[in-house]
């Protein structure tokens, strides 16, 4: 398996296709091996790992300028999973990242595993804050992008976030500061799957119009397909970007994308599939490689 | 509002916090204030002029406050983050266990006109419950200053330590403590300031020049009483606690609850490893109507009180 990224300072060898070809191939991958690391552990949230996987497979293996070699460089890019339950997506990208072996997967919520539930940075390199509880992350990535506007430095920094995340105060609270400071090196992804742990987010406490909300915090706001590499990739391309505003993609996803059975059903927020069932998903994964 | 009283000889740390912030940042660029539309209340008003890129203000939001904070040192600043310490510590607590010292971030918490300093605003704005609190979660150093100096001390200290601290910054006028020439200031060190051996006193904050003047008053009546400042309550200095204990005797007072805070911490050591009669000074619970300075002493958080706990004590040996 190819670990190496096709960076984006190498967009110029490669073609937005070859680039999603790539992108695409590492998502498969990275969903094949989640489900295994669930499966194996007993435990897990596969519904979000699976709508967030591309998003998370554009991120690792294309858009950000990271060296797993250097996973504290000062001027690297900041992927931060505020929605930090969806260790399945994070771990695996790690892993395939290189910033720890392929085989550590395995331990995945083992007793004394560096993979834990939910990230810890003090244990995983390529971790940049715990998150965990929902309404942690986009905070503290906003922090980091202010200190790189402090410092006019050139890293961008990505925050993905649940959509019924948006129901924490603390994300309006950054939302509103990010806008005030025109934070144009932040890029936030809305893992849209309108699915939250029991219900869909409409009828739980709806968030639309949603795209109107972030307007009018003073960000820039794309509607994409998150499952639409290509989309995707435009979308992260930093020249896109305004320099005077944060963006955020409101990527409309499905909760567990991918795999017939549970794709867009609520019950496989942690849901852990049994053998025929992961045997059925690993088939179809196998089946969309070769479409 | 509150003003502090300007009486000769007596001081508002926030003056010493701001001041000692300020000669950081000269001296080095990473250091960041954070603060929540605090920039008076925290004395940053020097510090924004001074380093305006440096300011980092939220607006009121503690939770994003702390947050950013976190992401601020994510970035390589040493953020000094500064709220009234209610705010600070109830509004943001998850932020603060979670984004800090779960994290192990470099963020420098300063709590501002902690404890009953808000007097007669009432229970919403005092802080008395922020040490119990703090000193749960693990990882974070948790400091309580007793004057000028030694909020200047524990601001430079937190700045060269690697790591979550949470300061007390009082606004209750204190005067400056006598220390012997040479004295310094260590995270995690108690700091005898009188010796005596027939009671321990053990205090920090604003209740330490409380102490020593009922040292001096105790003395009168033939009773040596130790005072130790325990401005460091998490990592605690449990030596002295195991020294203070060999005195049969030990005093806590402290401006915050008599549970949970420094009274429970050297309780929780002494009951395990140096069973000795203690007595607890602090709040009972939620304060009434008062100034700062009555509810202190309606608390029995002044000398008379350290005498009557500590008289108590030593008649309780015979």
């Amino acid at each position: 398996m190819d670990h190496q990224a096709l960076r984006s300072s190498d967009a110029n060898a490669h073609t937005l296709e070859e680039r999603a070809a790539h992108v695409r191939a590492r998502a498969n991958w990275m969903r094949q091996r989640l489900l295994k690391m669930i499966v194996d552990a007993g435990q897990g949230h596969p519904g979000g790992d699976l709508s967030a996987s591309d998003i998370v497979a554009c991120l690792y293996f294309d858009i950000l300028r990271i060296d797993s070699t250097k996973p504290n460089a000062p001027d690297r890019d900041r992927f931060i999973l505020s929605k930090g339950h969806c260790t399945g997506a994070l771990y695996s990208a790690l892993a395939g990242a290189g910033f720890f072996p392929e085989a550590e997967l395995d331990t995945y919520l083992k007793p004394e595993s560096r993979l834990n539930g939910h990230p810890n940075r003090v244990y995983l390199p390529g971790v940049e804050t715990n998150t965990g509880p929902l309404g942690h992350g986009f905070p503290v990535g906003v922090g980091v992008a202010v200190a790189g506007q402090i410092d006019g430095a050139g890293y961008r920094v990505f925050v993905l976030t649940g959509d019924g995340e948006l129901q924490e105060g603390s994300m309006w609270e950054a939302a509103m500061f990010a806008g005030h400071r025109k934070l144009g090196n932040l890029t936030v992804i809305v893992d849209r799957n309108r699915l939250q742990q029991g219900a869909r987010t409409e009828e739980t406490n709806a968030l639309e119009p949603l795209a109107d909300k972030w307007r009018a915090f003073g960000w820039d706001v794309v509607e994409i397909d998150g499952h639409d590499v290509i989309a995707l990739l435009k979308a992260f391309d930093d020249a896109a970007q305004p320099r005077d505003k944060p963006r955020v993609l409101i990527a409309n996803t499905f909760k567990g994308n991918g795999v017939s059975y549970m794709r867009d059903q609520a019950g496989w927020h942690h849901g852990v599939p049994n053998a025929d069932q992961l045997a059925q998903a690993i088939a179809e994964l196998e089946a969309e490689k070769s479409e | 509002m509150n003003a502090p009283a300007n009486l000769p000889g007596m001081f508002d740390c926030r003056d010493a916090f701001a001041g000692a912030i300020e000669e950081l940042a000269a001296a080095d660029d990473r250091i960041v204030a954070v603060c929540n539309d605090s920039v008076g209340s925290s004395k940053l008003g020097k510090f924004r002029d001074r380093f305006p890129d440096r300011l980092v203000n939220v607006g009121i939001a503690e939770q994003n406050m702390v947050g950013v904070g976190a992401g601020l040192a994510n970035g390589g600043k040493v953020p000094f983050v500064s709220g009234a310490a209610c705010f600070l510590t109830a509004r943001a607590m998850e932020q603060i266990k979670v984004d800090c010292a779960y994290s192990q971030a470099n963020v420098k918490l300063c709590g501002i006109s902690s404890g009953v300093a808000y007097g007669e605003l009432g229970a919403t704005h005092h802080s008395i419950e922020d040490i119990a609190w703090l000193r749960a979660i693990d990882k974070l150093t948790v400091i309580v200053p007793s004057d000028p100096w030694e909020t200047a001390e524990a601001v430079k200290a937190a700045a060269a330590h690697d790591g979550p601290v949470f300061i007390r910054i009082s606004r209750m006028p204190v005067p400056a403590i006598e220390r012997p020439t040479g004295a310094s200031f260590t995270i995690g060190k108690a700091e005898t300031l009188r010796e005596g051996s027939d009671v321990a006193i053990i205090v920090n904050g604003t209740l330490v020049y409380r102490a020593l003047d009922a040292a001096t008053a105790l003395a009168a009546q033939g009773i040596a009483a130790r005072v130790i400042n325990m401005a460091t309550v998490s990592p605690l200095d449990t030596g002295a606690i195991a020294a203070a204990a060999a005195t049969g005797a030990i005093v806590t007072a402290e401006e915050g609850l008599a549970r949970g805070g420094l009274g429970g911490a050297v309780a929780e050591y002494c009951a395990q490893h140096r069973p000795v009669p203690m007595r607890m000074l602090g709040f009972q619970g939620f304060a009434p109507t008062g100034s700062a300075s009555w509810l202190m002493d309606h608390a029995g958080l002044n000398a008379a009180g350290i005498v009557a706990a500590a008289q108590e004590l030593v008649a309780g040996k015979s």
